[in-house]
């Protein structure tokens, strides 16, 4: 039987631009997989609630305002603390690099800024979510 | 604690845990049919649950009012489960599952469970799982369990076998819709909802909609109420809870007579559903659709033939048994 990748993409914080996650959640529909979209300033607490009443595989946040080296390990420790550190955690926006390998220690194990070609993102989800391979 | 120590594959799970509960309904949704067991163990008929259909056309408002039904109930210490049906893309299969944007203030309450459903090819508004997950949350203890259909038009009504109480949401400003709309989907509205009230042309859908349900007045054993609401300014939505109150009451009368309309409605619904996917199974694991394929290329059969010596040949298998 199918089993569909789920993404939860969601817009932490206080910047309301979303170009970018409507970017990220229709290249992932086109790949063949179920975007659950949130919509704009969502906390830490209701993106890990989410995310877990959806049951998805992965968690994309797209953010713009620079407060990302705050919410973005916010989200990885409460999933965490749900028992649902499994769920795959990304990151995308106006990110510096140098604020990069911070994210990375901290749970987020991909991070894509402007430019990224949408075929690298959903690659590395593909084959970073493990299914049953039934 | 290891939360993957449920076995993907075998739909076990004690869904009283959210995160069970969660993961039990993807289980059920990737294969339902081979989650049968599991439902039908946990199968309880919970006549204390409520079920609100919630259903109309793309952009009537169905999230936003579903999301103050919500408020209303919490404020009535109801616990709420929501399926939020959006369609499926018919090329990629992919889906984009907005209707929690709306809902948004309820992320944090434990007591409210919202899950967003892909129809993944089903016609009739709804998700194939739906059923089973509406039982699934009758059987875990939900009070009230609404159902938000994906955007219909005419006839996609599946969503009166599973609910008590269909609301209509429709809006002021699609005249001619309206008309096309009256055969299929008008008749299936317990309460009609004239959300965006506000805008110009709700004096004209109000009077259809009267007018509608003076025709078939003599026809239905409850005329359905009219409420114009704005659901995001949070006007109306009291009424719709009276009208649903009062709907409740007249549904307790009522309710043997209901349920088993229902209940054969659901046991149609699954038969047909369980024997098409499993017919469909065996014709592709014994290479039927290739030889159709196969056949219809070469000119040598056409769709009726192939259709009619199928069900010739399952006939027999049948009175073989």
């Amino acid at each position: 039987m199918s089993s569909k990748i789920r993404v939860l993409i969601a817009k932490p914080g206080l910047d309301g631009h979303d170009r970018g996650a409507k970017f990220v959640a229709r290249a992932l529909r086109d790949a063949g997989m179920e975007v659950i979209y949130t919509g704009l300033r969502q906390t830490p607490e209701s993106i890990a609630n989410t995310a877990i009443q959806e049951d998805v595989d992965a968690v994309g946040m797209s953010i713009l305002s620079g407060a990302h080296n705050t919410l973005l390990p916010k989200v990885v420790q409460l999933l965490k603390e749900k028992g649902a550190d499994n769920i795959l955690v990304f990151g995308g926006g106006v990110i510096p690099e140098s604020d990069i390998p911070y994210l990375k220690e901290h749970g987020v194990k991909a991070v894509f800024t402007p430019g990224t070609p949408s075929e690298e993102f959903v690659s590395f989800i593909k084959e970073n979510v493990k299914k049953n391979e039934s | 604690m290891n939360p993957d120590n449920t076995d993907k594959k075998s739909c076990a799970g004690s869904p009283g845990d959210i995160r069970e509960l969660a993961k039990l309904i993807s289980k059920i949704e990737n294969d339902r049919h081979g989650c049968q067991q599991i439902l039908s163990d946990i199968y309880k008929e919970n006549l204390g649950t409520t079920v609100i259909g919630v259903t109309g056309p793309p952009g009537s408002g169905k999230s936003s009012l579903t999301d103050r039904l919500i408020k209303e109930y919490r404020v009535l210490g109801k616990r709420v489960g929501v399926i939020a049906v959006d369609p499926s893309s018919p090329f990629s299969g992919g889906a984009i599952l907005g209707d929690r944007i709306r809902m948004s203030d309820h992320a944090t309450d434990p007591d409210v469970f919202i899950r967003s459903m892909a129809s993944r090819g089903s016609l009739g508004g709804l998700a194939p799982a739906a059923i089973d997950v509406v039982n699934l949350m009758k059987s875990t203890g939900f009070d009230v369990v609404i159902i938000e259909t994906v955007g219909v038009g005419q006839s996609e009504v599946d969503v009166v076998s599973l609910a008590d109480t269909v609301l209509l949401v429709l809006v002021p400003g699609m005249g001619d819709d309206v008309q096309a709309m009256k055969a299929g989907i008008m008749e299936i509205a317990d309460i009609f909802v004239v959300n965006k009230a506000d805008k110009d042309g709700k004096e004209k859908l109000v009077a259809e909609l009267k007018m509608i349900v003076e025709l078939n007045r003599n026809k239905m054993e409850r005329v359905p109420p009219i409420i114009e609401t704005v659901a995001i300014e949070n006007k109306g939505t009291s009424l719709i809870m009276e009208s649903l109150k009062e709907r409740g009451s007249w549904i307790d009368e009522k309710l043997p007579v209901i349920r088993k309309k229902k209940m054969l409605d659901q046991l149609k619904h699954m038969s047909i559903d369980r024997i098409g996917a499993d017919i469909f199974a065996i014709l592709d694991e014994k290479g039927i659709f290739q030889k159709w394929t196969q056949e219809l290329d070469q000119g040598s059969s056409n769709p009726y033939k192939a259709v009619s010596e199928l069900i010739a040949k399952l006939k027999i298998e049948w009175s073989g048994q």
